[in-house]
Protein backbone atom coordinates (compact mmCIF):
# COMPACT_ATOMS: atom_id res chain seq x y z
CA UNK A 1 0.00 0.00 0.00
CA UNK A 2 0.92 3.66 -0.20
CA UNK A 3 1.93 4.75 3.26
CA UNK A 4 1.41 8.33 4.34
CA UNK A 5 1.79 10.25 7.52
CA UNK A 6 -0.19 13.20 8.77
CA UNK A 7 1.58 16.53 8.53
CA UNK A 8 2.29 18.33 11.80
CA UNK A 9 -0.90 19.98 13.05
CA UNK A 10 0.62 23.46 13.08
CA UNK A 11 1.56 23.17 9.43
CA UNK A 12 -1.97 22.08 8.51
CA UNK A 13 -3.53 24.88 10.55
CA UNK A 14 -1.19 27.42 9.00
CA UNK A 15 -2.11 26.21 5.51
CA UNK A 16 -5.85 26.82 5.98
CA UNK A 17 -5.54 30.34 7.39
CA UNK A 18 -8.20 32.61 5.90
CA UNK A 19 -10.56 29.81 4.86
CA UNK A 20 -14.17 30.19 5.96
CA UNK A 21 -15.57 26.81 4.95
CA UNK A 22 -13.33 23.73 4.88
CA UNK A 23 -14.10 20.21 3.71
CA UNK A 24 -11.79 17.65 5.30
CA UNK A 25 -11.82 14.87 2.77
CA UNK A 26 -10.60 11.38 3.66
CA UNK A 27 -9.66 8.48 1.43
CA UNK A 28 -10.85 4.97 2.24
CA UNK A 29 -8.05 2.97 0.67
CA UNK A 30 -4.28 2.90 1.39
CA UNK A 31 -4.16 5.79 3.82
CA UNK A 32 -7.15 4.42 5.72
CA UNK A 33 -5.32 1.11 6.14
CA UNK A 34 -2.19 2.82 7.43
CA UNK A 35 -4.37 4.87 9.77
CA UNK A 36 -3.53 8.31 8.43
CA UNK A 37 -6.32 9.48 6.18
CA UNK A 38 -9.41 7.32 6.66
CA UNK A 39 -12.75 8.19 8.24
CA UNK A 40 -11.45 8.18 11.83
CA UNK A 41 -8.45 10.29 10.96
CA UNK A 42 -10.73 12.77 9.21
CA UNK A 43 -12.87 13.03 12.35
CA UNK A 44 -9.84 13.62 14.56
CA UNK A 45 -8.32 16.28 12.32
CA UNK A 46 -11.65 18.06 11.85
CA UNK A 47 -12.20 18.16 15.60
CA UNK A 48 -8.68 19.39 16.29
CA UNK A 49 -9.05 22.13 13.72
CA UNK A 50 -12.44 23.19 15.07
CA UNK A 51 -11.08 23.44 18.59
CA UNK A 52 -7.91 25.25 17.65
CA UNK A 53 -9.65 27.75 15.42
CA UNK A 54 -12.35 28.37 18.00
CA UNK A 55 -9.71 29.14 20.61
CA UNK A 56 -8.43 31.79 18.24
CA UNK A 57 -11.98 33.12 17.82
CA UNK A 58 -12.03 32.27 14.16
CA UNK A 59 -15.39 31.59 12.67
CA UNK A 60 -14.73 28.64 10.39
CA UNK A 61 -17.17 25.98 9.30
CA UNK A 62 -15.68 22.52 8.91
CA UNK A 63 -17.32 19.45 7.36
CA UNK A 64 -16.06 15.91 7.05
CA UNK A 65 -16.37 13.37 4.28
CA UNK A 66 -14.53 10.22 3.29
CA UNK A 67 -14.74 8.66 -0.13
CA UNK A 68 -13.58 5.25 -1.30
CA UNK A 69 -10.63 6.49 -3.33
CA UNK A 70 -9.33 9.92 -4.25
CA UNK A 71 -7.16 8.53 -7.05
CA UNK A 72 -10.18 7.63 -9.16
CA UNK A 73 -12.43 10.16 -10.92
CA UNK A 74 -15.45 7.94 -10.54
CA UNK A 75 -15.34 8.26 -6.75
CA UNK A 76 -14.46 11.94 -6.75
CA UNK A 77 -17.47 12.67 -8.91
CA UNK A 78 -19.70 11.09 -6.27
CA UNK A 79 -18.68 13.81 -3.77
CA UNK A 80 -21.40 16.01 -5.32
CA UNK A 81 -24.11 13.55 -4.33
CA UNK A 82 -23.24 13.95 -0.65
CA UNK A 83 -22.13 17.54 -0.23
CA UNK A 84 -22.08 20.60 -2.42
CA UNK A 85 -18.41 21.25 -3.27
CA UNK A 86 -19.26 24.89 -4.03
CA UNK A 87 -19.98 25.40 -0.33
CA UNK A 88 -16.29 25.18 0.52
CA UNK A 89 -13.40 27.49 -0.18
CA UNK A 90 -10.81 24.85 0.82
CA UNK A 91 -10.71 21.09 0.41
CA UNK A 92 -8.22 19.61 2.83
CA UNK A 93 -7.31 16.25 1.38
CA UNK A 94 -6.23 13.40 3.59
CA UNK A 95 -5.22 11.23 0.63
CA UNK A 96 -1.78 10.54 -0.82
CA UNK A 97 -0.29 13.00 -3.29
CA UNK A 98 -2.07 11.28 -6.16
CA UNK A 99 -5.45 11.95 -4.56
CA UNK A 100 -4.62 15.59 -3.85
CA UNK A 101 -3.71 16.10 -7.49
CA UNK A 102 -6.73 14.40 -8.96
CA UNK A 103 -8.94 16.53 -6.71
CA UNK A 104 -7.16 19.62 -8.01
CA UNK A 105 -7.82 18.44 -11.57
CA UNK A 106 -11.51 17.89 -10.93
CA UNK A 107 -12.11 21.00 -8.82
CA UNK A 108 -10.31 23.43 -11.07
CA UNK A 109 -11.40 26.56 -9.21
CA UNK A 110 -10.99 25.35 -5.69
CA UNK A 111 -8.03 25.45 -3.29
CA UNK A 112 -7.01 21.86 -2.52
CA UNK A 113 -4.46 21.37 0.25
CA UNK A 114 -2.60 18.26 1.45
CA UNK A 115 -2.91 17.16 5.06
CA UNK A 116 -0.57 14.18 4.68
CA UNK A 117 3.00 13.57 3.63
CA UNK A 118 3.09 10.64 1.24
CA UNK A 119 6.06 8.58 2.31
CA UNK A 120 6.48 5.23 0.58
CA UNK A 121 5.09 2.03 -0.86
CA UNK A 122 5.33 -0.44 1.96
CA UNK A 123 3.86 -3.01 4.26
CA UNK A 124 2.43 -3.15 7.75
CA UNK A 125 5.17 -4.94 9.65
CA UNK A 126 3.18 -5.17 12.84
CA UNK A 127 0.63 -3.05 14.63
CA UNK A 128 1.72 0.55 14.34
CA UNK A 129 4.81 -0.12 12.23
CA UNK A 130 5.01 0.31 8.47
CA UNK A 131 8.13 0.04 6.38
CA UNK A 132 9.22 0.68 2.85
CA UNK A 133 9.42 -2.16 0.35
CA UNK A 134 9.19 -0.77 -3.15
CA UNK A 135 10.48 2.30 -4.99
CA UNK A 136 8.39 1.74 -8.09
CA UNK A 137 11.53 1.65 -10.25
CA UNK A 138 9.60 0.33 -13.22
CA UNK A 139 11.84 -2.69 -13.83
CA UNK A 140 11.50 -5.21 -11.04
CA UNK A 141 14.67 -7.04 -10.00
CA UNK A 142 13.25 -9.00 -7.07
CA UNK A 143 13.74 -12.25 -8.97
CA UNK A 144 17.48 -11.66 -8.81
CA UNK A 145 17.69 -10.41 -5.25
CA UNK A 146 15.93 -13.13 -3.28
CA UNK A 147 12.69 -11.16 -3.20
CA UNK A 148 14.22 -8.32 -1.17
CA UNK A 149 14.67 -4.96 -2.84
CA UNK A 150 18.03 -3.19 -2.55
CA UNK A 151 16.68 -0.16 -4.39
CA UNK A 152 14.01 0.51 -1.83
CA UNK A 153 15.86 -0.85 1.18
CA UNK A 154 19.60 -0.25 0.78
CA UNK A 155 20.53 3.29 1.79
CA UNK A 156 22.88 3.45 -1.20
CA UNK A 157 20.75 1.50 -3.68
CA UNK A 158 23.69 -0.83 -4.24
CA UNK A 159 23.12 -3.61 -6.74
CA UNK A 160 26.33 -5.36 -5.70
CA UNK A 161 26.23 -4.99 -1.95
CA UNK A 162 26.78 -5.06 0.91
CA UNK A 163 29.01 -2.04 1.37
CA UNK A 164 31.76 -1.86 3.95
CA UNK A 165 29.44 -0.39 6.54
CA UNK A 166 27.27 -3.46 7.11
CA UNK A 167 27.72 -4.66 10.69
CA UNK A 168 25.81 -7.31 12.65
CA UNK A 169 23.05 -7.25 10.08
CA UNK A 170 22.52 -3.52 10.44
CA UNK A 171 23.02 -0.70 7.97
CA UNK A 172 25.78 1.85 8.44
CA UNK A 173 23.21 4.65 8.63
CA UNK A 174 21.60 3.36 11.82
CA UNK A 175 21.62 0.44 14.22
CA UNK A 176 17.81 0.50 13.86
CA UNK A 177 17.88 -0.26 10.14
CA UNK A 178 18.45 -3.74 8.74
CA UNK A 179 21.10 -4.07 6.05
CA UNK A 180 19.03 -5.48 3.22
CA UNK A 181 22.11 -7.04 1.66
CA UNK A 182 22.64 -9.09 4.79
CA UNK A 183 19.00 -10.22 4.48
CA UNK A 184 19.51 -11.06 0.80
CA UNK A 185 22.61 -13.11 1.58
CA UNK A 186 20.88 -14.91 4.46
CA UNK A 187 17.91 -15.77 2.31
CA UNK A 188 19.97 -16.96 -0.64
CA UNK A 189 22.05 -19.06 1.75
CA UNK A 190 18.85 -20.68 3.06
CA UNK A 191 17.71 -21.31 -0.51
CA UNK A 192 21.18 -22.63 -1.37
CA UNK A 193 21.45 -20.09 -4.18
CA UNK A 194 24.18 -17.79 -2.90
CA UNK A 195 26.19 -18.31 -6.08
CA UNK A 196 23.66 -15.99 -7.76
CA UNK A 197 25.54 -13.10 -6.19
CA UNK A 198 28.90 -14.00 -7.69
CA UNK A 199 27.90 -12.42 -10.99
CA UNK A 200 28.26 -8.66 -11.22
CA UNK A 201 24.84 -7.08 -11.33
CA UNK A 202 24.80 -4.78 -14.35
CA UNK A 203 24.19 -1.03 -14.30
CA UNK A 204 20.52 -0.22 -13.98
CA UNK A 205 18.38 1.63 -16.49
CA UNK A 206 16.81 4.35 -14.37
CA UNK A 207 14.61 5.71 -17.14
CA UNK A 208 11.55 3.63 -16.15
CA UNK A 209 12.17 4.73 -12.55
CA UNK A 210 11.04 8.26 -13.32
CA UNK A 211 14.36 9.63 -14.54
CA UNK A 212 12.98 9.39 -18.05
CA UNK A 213 10.27 11.90 -17.18
CA UNK A 214 6.79 11.46 -15.65
CA UNK A 215 5.44 7.98 -16.17
CA UNK A 216 2.24 6.85 -17.73
CA UNK A 217 0.66 3.48 -18.42
CA UNK A 218 -1.72 3.01 -21.32
CA UNK A 219 -3.74 -0.13 -22.01
CA UNK A 220 -5.15 0.27 -25.49
CA UNK A 221 -7.45 -2.71 -25.00
CA UNK A 222 -9.18 -1.00 -22.10
CA UNK A 223 -9.55 2.45 -23.61
CA UNK A 224 -13.06 3.57 -24.46
CA UNK B 1 51.72 -1.35 -18.24
CA UNK B 2 48.11 -0.34 -17.90
CA UNK B 3 48.73 3.17 -16.65
CA UNK B 4 52.45 3.66 -16.27
CA UNK B 5 51.95 5.06 -12.77
CA UNK B 6 54.77 4.66 -10.24
CA UNK B 7 52.42 2.77 -7.99
CA UNK B 8 51.75 0.28 -10.75
CA UNK B 9 55.45 -0.06 -11.56
CA UNK B 10 56.40 -0.61 -7.94
CA UNK B 11 53.70 -3.21 -7.41
CA UNK B 12 54.26 -4.96 -10.71
CA UNK B 13 57.97 -5.21 -9.97
CA UNK B 14 57.12 -7.05 -6.78
CA UNK B 15 58.18 -4.32 -4.36
CA UNK B 16 56.34 -3.51 -1.16
CA UNK B 17 54.36 -0.31 -1.75
CA UNK B 18 53.58 2.51 0.66
CA UNK B 19 50.67 4.86 0.12
CA UNK B 20 49.07 7.37 2.47
CA UNK B 21 46.10 9.63 2.62
CA UNK B 22 46.25 13.38 2.03
CA UNK B 23 42.85 14.86 2.75
CA UNK B 24 42.04 18.19 1.11
CA UNK B 25 41.02 21.18 3.24
CA UNK B 26 37.56 22.53 4.00
CA UNK B 27 38.52 25.56 2.02
CA UNK B 28 40.36 26.77 -1.02
CA UNK B 29 43.90 26.91 0.31
CA UNK B 30 46.35 25.12 -1.96
CA UNK B 31 48.92 25.28 0.85
CA UNK B 32 47.20 22.66 3.01
CA UNK B 33 47.50 19.98 0.41
CA UNK B 34 50.92 21.17 -0.73
CA UNK B 35 52.21 20.93 2.83
CA UNK B 36 50.98 17.35 3.10
CA UNK B 37 52.53 16.61 -0.28
CA UNK B 38 55.93 17.97 0.78
CA UNK B 39 55.75 16.11 4.07
CA UNK B 40 54.90 12.74 2.56
CA UNK B 41 56.68 13.04 -0.76
CA UNK B 42 59.73 10.98 0.15
CA UNK B 43 58.12 8.32 2.28
CA UNK B 44 55.20 7.30 0.05
CA UNK B 45 54.86 6.02 -3.48
CA UNK B 46 51.51 7.69 -4.02
CA UNK B 47 49.07 9.78 -2.00
CA UNK B 48 45.32 9.26 -1.98
CA UNK B 49 43.31 12.44 -2.18
CA UNK B 50 39.99 11.79 -0.49
CA UNK B 51 36.68 12.73 -2.09
CA UNK B 52 34.32 14.57 0.27
CA UNK B 53 35.34 12.05 2.90
CA UNK B 54 32.68 11.09 5.44
CA UNK B 55 30.32 13.15 3.29
CA UNK B 56 31.86 16.42 4.48
CA UNK B 57 32.40 18.92 1.71
CA UNK B 58 36.02 19.68 0.99
CA UNK B 59 38.16 20.79 -1.91
CA UNK B 60 37.62 18.34 -4.77
CA UNK B 61 39.80 15.32 -5.08
CA UNK B 62 40.67 16.25 -8.64
CA UNK B 63 41.86 19.71 -7.51
CA UNK B 64 43.93 18.15 -4.75
CA UNK B 65 45.44 15.60 -7.11
CA UNK B 66 46.54 18.29 -9.52
CA UNK B 67 48.20 20.28 -6.71
CA UNK B 68 50.13 17.17 -5.67
CA UNK B 69 51.11 16.41 -9.22
CA UNK B 70 52.55 19.88 -9.64
CA UNK B 71 54.82 19.11 -6.68
CA UNK B 72 55.99 15.91 -8.30
CA UNK B 73 53.96 13.71 -5.98
CA UNK B 74 51.94 10.89 -7.50
CA UNK B 75 48.25 11.13 -6.59
CA UNK B 76 45.52 8.52 -6.28
CA UNK B 77 42.21 10.08 -7.28
CA UNK B 78 39.49 8.88 -4.91
CA UNK B 79 36.01 9.02 -6.40
CA UNK B 80 32.70 8.21 -4.74
CA UNK B 81 29.50 7.30 -6.56
CA UNK B 82 27.48 9.04 -3.85
CA UNK B 83 28.02 12.45 -5.44
CA UNK B 84 28.17 11.77 -9.18
CA UNK B 85 26.11 9.98 -11.78
CA UNK B 86 27.55 8.02 -14.70
CA UNK B 87 27.91 11.16 -16.83
CA UNK B 88 29.86 13.09 -14.20
CA UNK B 89 32.02 10.07 -13.29
CA UNK B 90 33.05 9.44 -16.88
CA UNK B 91 33.63 13.13 -17.52
CA UNK B 92 35.86 13.42 -14.46
CA UNK B 93 37.76 10.27 -15.43
CA UNK B 94 38.55 11.81 -18.81
CA UNK B 95 39.51 15.11 -17.19
CA UNK B 96 41.81 13.32 -14.76
CA UNK B 97 43.37 11.34 -17.60
CA UNK B 98 44.02 14.56 -19.51
CA UNK B 99 45.68 16.06 -16.42
CA UNK B 100 48.03 13.10 -16.18
CA UNK B 101 46.48 11.45 -13.16
CA UNK B 102 47.09 7.73 -13.41
CA UNK B 103 45.60 6.10 -10.30
CA UNK B 104 41.94 6.04 -9.34
CA UNK B 105 40.20 4.52 -6.33
CA UNK B 106 36.55 3.68 -7.02
CA UNK B 107 34.34 3.91 -3.94
CA UNK B 108 30.71 3.95 -2.86
CA UNK B 109 31.31 6.68 -0.27
CA UNK B 110 29.99 7.11 3.24
CA UNK B 111 26.28 7.83 3.32
CA UNK B 112 25.45 11.55 3.14
CA UNK B 113 23.59 11.22 6.41
CA UNK B 114 26.94 11.27 8.27
CA UNK B 115 28.25 14.41 6.72
CA UNK B 116 27.70 18.13 6.96
CA UNK B 117 24.93 18.17 4.35
CA UNK B 118 22.70 15.41 5.67
CA UNK B 119 19.70 16.69 3.70
CA UNK B 120 21.46 16.17 0.36
CA UNK B 121 20.12 13.84 -2.30
CA UNK B 122 22.49 10.91 -2.73
CA UNK B 123 23.19 9.99 -6.34
CA UNK B 124 24.12 6.28 -6.33
CA UNK B 125 23.37 5.94 -10.04
CA UNK B 126 25.90 3.10 -10.30
CA UNK B 127 27.69 1.27 -7.50
CA UNK B 128 31.41 0.96 -6.80
CA UNK B 129 31.75 -2.41 -8.55
CA UNK B 130 29.97 -1.15 -11.66
CA UNK B 131 32.20 1.93 -11.50
CA UNK B 132 35.36 -0.20 -11.50
CA UNK B 133 34.02 -2.11 -14.50
CA UNK B 134 33.18 1.13 -16.28
CA UNK B 135 36.70 2.56 -15.84
CA UNK B 136 38.21 -0.71 -17.01
CA UNK B 137 36.07 -0.63 -20.16
CA UNK B 138 37.05 3.00 -20.75
CA UNK B 139 40.71 2.04 -20.42
CA UNK B 140 40.84 -1.30 -22.21
CA UNK B 141 38.16 -0.90 -24.85
CA UNK B 142 38.08 2.87 -25.23
CA UNK B 143 34.35 2.76 -24.73
CA UNK B 144 31.91 4.72 -22.64
CA UNK B 145 29.31 2.91 -20.60
CA UNK B 146 26.84 3.31 -23.47
CA UNK B 147 29.23 1.64 -25.90
CA UNK B 148 30.26 4.82 -27.73
CA UNK B 149 33.88 5.23 -28.73
CA UNK B 150 36.25 7.34 -26.62
CA UNK B 151 38.95 9.26 -28.42
CA UNK B 152 42.36 9.05 -26.76
CA UNK B 153 43.75 6.86 -24.01
CA UNK B 154 42.36 6.46 -20.52
CA UNK B 155 45.37 4.97 -18.74
CA UNK B 156 44.36 4.28 -15.16
CA UNK B 157 45.64 1.94 -12.51
CA UNK B 158 42.29 1.01 -10.99
CA UNK B 159 41.86 0.65 -7.27
CA UNK B 160 39.07 -0.45 -4.98
CA UNK B 161 38.45 -0.61 -1.27
CA UNK B 162 37.83 -3.76 0.72
CA UNK B 163 36.67 -4.10 4.28
CA UNK B 164 37.49 -7.46 5.87
CA UNK B 165 35.82 -6.28 9.09
CA UNK B 166 32.33 -5.63 7.77
CA UNK B 167 29.64 -8.29 7.71
CA UNK B 168 28.75 -10.86 6.61
CA UNK B 169 32.34 -12.06 6.94
CA UNK B 170 32.00 -15.08 4.62
CA UNK B 171 30.73 -12.84 1.85
CA UNK B 172 33.58 -10.33 2.12
CA UNK B 173 35.93 -12.36 -0.03
CA UNK B 174 33.20 -13.03 -2.60
CA UNK B 175 32.78 -9.27 -2.85
CA UNK B 176 36.54 -8.83 -3.17
CA UNK B 177 36.45 -11.35 -6.03
CA UNK B 178 33.69 -9.34 -7.70
CA UNK B 179 35.84 -6.22 -7.48
CA UNK B 180 38.84 -8.05 -8.90
CA UNK B 181 36.72 -9.49 -11.71
CA UNK B 182 35.34 -6.03 -12.39
CA UNK B 183 38.89 -4.81 -12.92
CA UNK B 184 40.47 -3.75 -9.63
CA UNK B 185 44.25 -3.73 -10.13
CA UNK B 186 44.87 -2.84 -6.51
CA UNK B 187 42.96 -2.91 -3.25
CA UNK B 188 43.31 -0.66 -0.22
CA UNK B 189 41.73 -2.19 2.86
CA UNK B 190 40.01 -0.67 5.84
CA UNK B 191 42.35 0.08 8.78
CA UNK B 192 43.52 -3.12 10.42
CA UNK B 193 43.54 -3.63 14.19
CA UNK B 194 42.03 -7.09 14.31
CA UNK B 195 44.90 -9.11 12.89
CA UNK B 196 43.22 -12.48 13.45
CA UNK B 197 40.28 -11.53 11.28
CA UNK B 198 42.52 -9.95 8.65
CA UNK B 199 44.71 -13.02 8.29
CA UNK B 200 41.63 -15.21 8.04
CA UNK B 201 40.28 -12.97 5.28
CA UNK B 202 43.63 -13.06 3.47
CA UNK B 203 43.64 -16.83 3.66
CA UNK B 204 40.21 -16.94 2.06
CA UNK B 205 41.42 -14.50 -0.60
CA UNK B 206 44.47 -16.68 -1.31
CA UNK B 207 42.29 -19.77 -1.55
CA UNK B 208 40.53 -18.05 -4.43
CA UNK B 209 43.86 -16.97 -5.92
CA UNK B 210 42.90 -13.31 -5.59
CA UNK B 211 46.31 -12.29 -4.19
CA UNK B 212 47.78 -13.09 -7.60
CA UNK B 213 45.17 -11.17 -9.55
CA UNK B 214 45.29 -7.93 -7.60
CA UNK B 215 47.67 -6.07 -5.30
CA UNK B 216 46.37 -5.86 -1.76
CA UNK B 217 47.59 -2.90 0.29
CA UNK B 218 46.78 -3.29 3.96
CA UNK B 219 45.18 -0.26 5.61
CA UNK B 220 46.57 1.30 8.80
CA UNK B 221 45.15 3.98 11.03
CA UNK B 222 47.70 5.32 13.55
CA UNK B 223 45.88 5.93 16.83
CA UNK B 224 46.67 9.13 18.69
CA UNK B 225 44.69 8.73 21.89
CA UNK B 226 42.54 6.34 23.87
CA UNK B 227 39.55 8.52 23.03
CA UNK B 228 40.14 7.93 19.35
CA UNK B 229 40.52 4.18 19.88
CA UNK B 230 37.28 4.08 21.85
CA UNK B 231 35.44 6.19 19.32
CA UNK B 232 36.52 3.93 16.48
CA UNK B 233 35.61 0.84 18.45
CA UNK B 234 32.12 2.06 19.31
CA UNK B 235 31.05 4.43 16.59
CA UNK B 236 32.60 3.58 13.25
CA UNK B 237 30.57 0.99 11.37
CA UNK B 238 32.84 -1.54 9.74
CA UNK B 239 35.90 -0.97 11.89
CA UNK B 240 36.99 -3.67 14.31
CA UNK B 241 39.14 -2.38 17.17
CA UNK B 242 39.83 -5.13 19.74
CA UNK B 243 39.49 -4.19 23.40
CA UNK B 244 43.17 -5.00 23.84
CA UNK B 245 44.09 -2.01 21.67
CA UNK B 246 41.86 0.30 23.69
CA UNK B 247 43.38 -1.02 26.93
CA UNK B 248 46.93 -0.55 25.66
CA UNK B 249 46.14 3.03 24.75
CA UNK B 250 44.44 3.62 28.10
CA UNK B 251 47.38 2.24 30.08
CA UNK B 252 50.07 4.00 28.10
CA UNK B 253 52.02 6.83 29.72
CA UNK B 254 52.58 8.33 26.30
CA UNK B 255 49.57 7.39 24.17
CA UNK B 256 51.01 8.77 20.95
CA UNK B 257 54.13 6.62 21.37
CA UNK B 258 51.93 3.62 22.07
CA UNK B 259 49.93 4.38 18.93
CA UNK B 260 53.09 4.39 16.86
CA UNK B 261 54.21 1.15 18.51
CA UNK B 262 50.90 -0.56 17.71
CA UNK B 263 51.15 0.60 14.13
CA UNK B 264 54.73 -0.64 13.75
CA UNK B 265 53.87 -4.02 15.27
CA UNK B 266 50.97 -4.34 12.86
CA UNK B 267 53.23 -3.56 9.89
CA UNK B 268 55.72 -6.21 11.03
CA UNK B 269 52.95 -8.78 11.13
CA UNK B 270 51.53 -7.64 7.79
CA UNK B 271 54.87 -8.09 6.07
CA UNK B 272 54.62 -11.78 6.91
CA UNK B 273 51.15 -12.23 5.43
CA UNK B 274 51.37 -13.82 2.01
CA UNK B 275 49.61 -11.67 -0.59
CA UNK B 276 50.00 -8.33 1.17
CA UNK B 277 51.86 -6.16 -1.32
CA UNK B 278 52.03 -2.93 0.59
CA UNK B 279 50.49 -0.66 3.17
CA UNK B 280 48.14 2.30 3.02
CA UNK B 281 48.40 4.71 5.96
CA UNK B 282 45.36 6.76 6.85
CA UNK B 283 46.66 9.19 9.46
CA UNK B 284 43.73 11.57 9.46
CA UNK B 285 44.83 14.84 11.12
CA UNK B 286 48.15 13.19 12.09
CA UNK B 287 49.99 13.12 8.78
CA UNK B 288 53.19 14.29 10.55
CA UNK B 289 53.65 10.84 12.00
CA UNK B 290 53.73 9.02 8.66
CA UNK B 291 57.41 9.64 7.75
CA UNK B 292 58.48 8.27 11.14
CA UNK B 293 56.29 5.18 10.83
CA UNK B 294 57.58 4.40 7.34
CA UNK B 295 61.17 4.97 8.47
CA UNK B 296 60.93 2.84 11.59
CA UNK B 297 59.07 0.12 9.73
CA UNK B 298 62.23 -0.23 7.64
CA UNK B 299 60.47 0.84 4.45
CA UNK B 300 62.83 3.69 3.57
CA UNK B 301 64.13 4.73 1.16
CA UNK B 302 61.27 4.36 -1.28
CA UNK B 303 62.17 2.80 -4.61
CA UNK B 304 62.77 5.07 -7.57
CA UNK B 305 61.00 3.67 -10.61
S1 LIG C 1 24.97 -1.25 5.16
FE1 LIG C 1 23.74 -2.54 3.79
S2 LIG C 1 21.81 -1.44 3.49
FE2 LIG C 1 23.24 0.02 4.41
S3 LIG C 1 24.13 1.10 2.65
FE3 LIG C 1 25.50 -0.62 3.09
S4 LIG C 1 24.78 -2.31 1.81
FE4 LIG C 1 23.15 -0.76 1.84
Amino acid sequence: MIVAKRKPFEEIKESVVGAKRILVLGCGTCVAVCLSGGEKDVAILALQLKMALKLENQDVHIDELTIERQCDREFIEQIGTRVNPDDYDVILSMACGAGVQLLSDVFEHKVVLPALNTTFIGVAEKLGVWSERCSGCGDCILGKTAGLCPIARCAKQLLNGPCGGSVNGKCEISKEVDCVWQLIIDRLTRLDRLEMLEEIFPVKDWSPAGHGGPRKMVREDLKL
Amino acid sequence: MKSGSSLERILESGQFAVTAEAGPPKGSSAKVIQRKGELLKFCCDALNVTDNQTAIVRMSSLGGCLLLKELGVEPVLQMVVRDRNRLALQGDILGAAALGIRNVLCLSGDHQKFGNHPTAKGVYDIDSIQFIQMVKTMRDEHKFLNGEEISGDVPFFIGAAANPFADPFEFRVIRLAKKVNAGADFIQTQGIFDMARFTEWMKMARDKGLHEKTHILAGLIPVKSVGMARYMRNNVAGLSVPLEIVDRMADAKDPKEEGVKICLETIEQLKEVEGVHGIHVMAVAWEDIVPRIVEEAGLMPRPVV
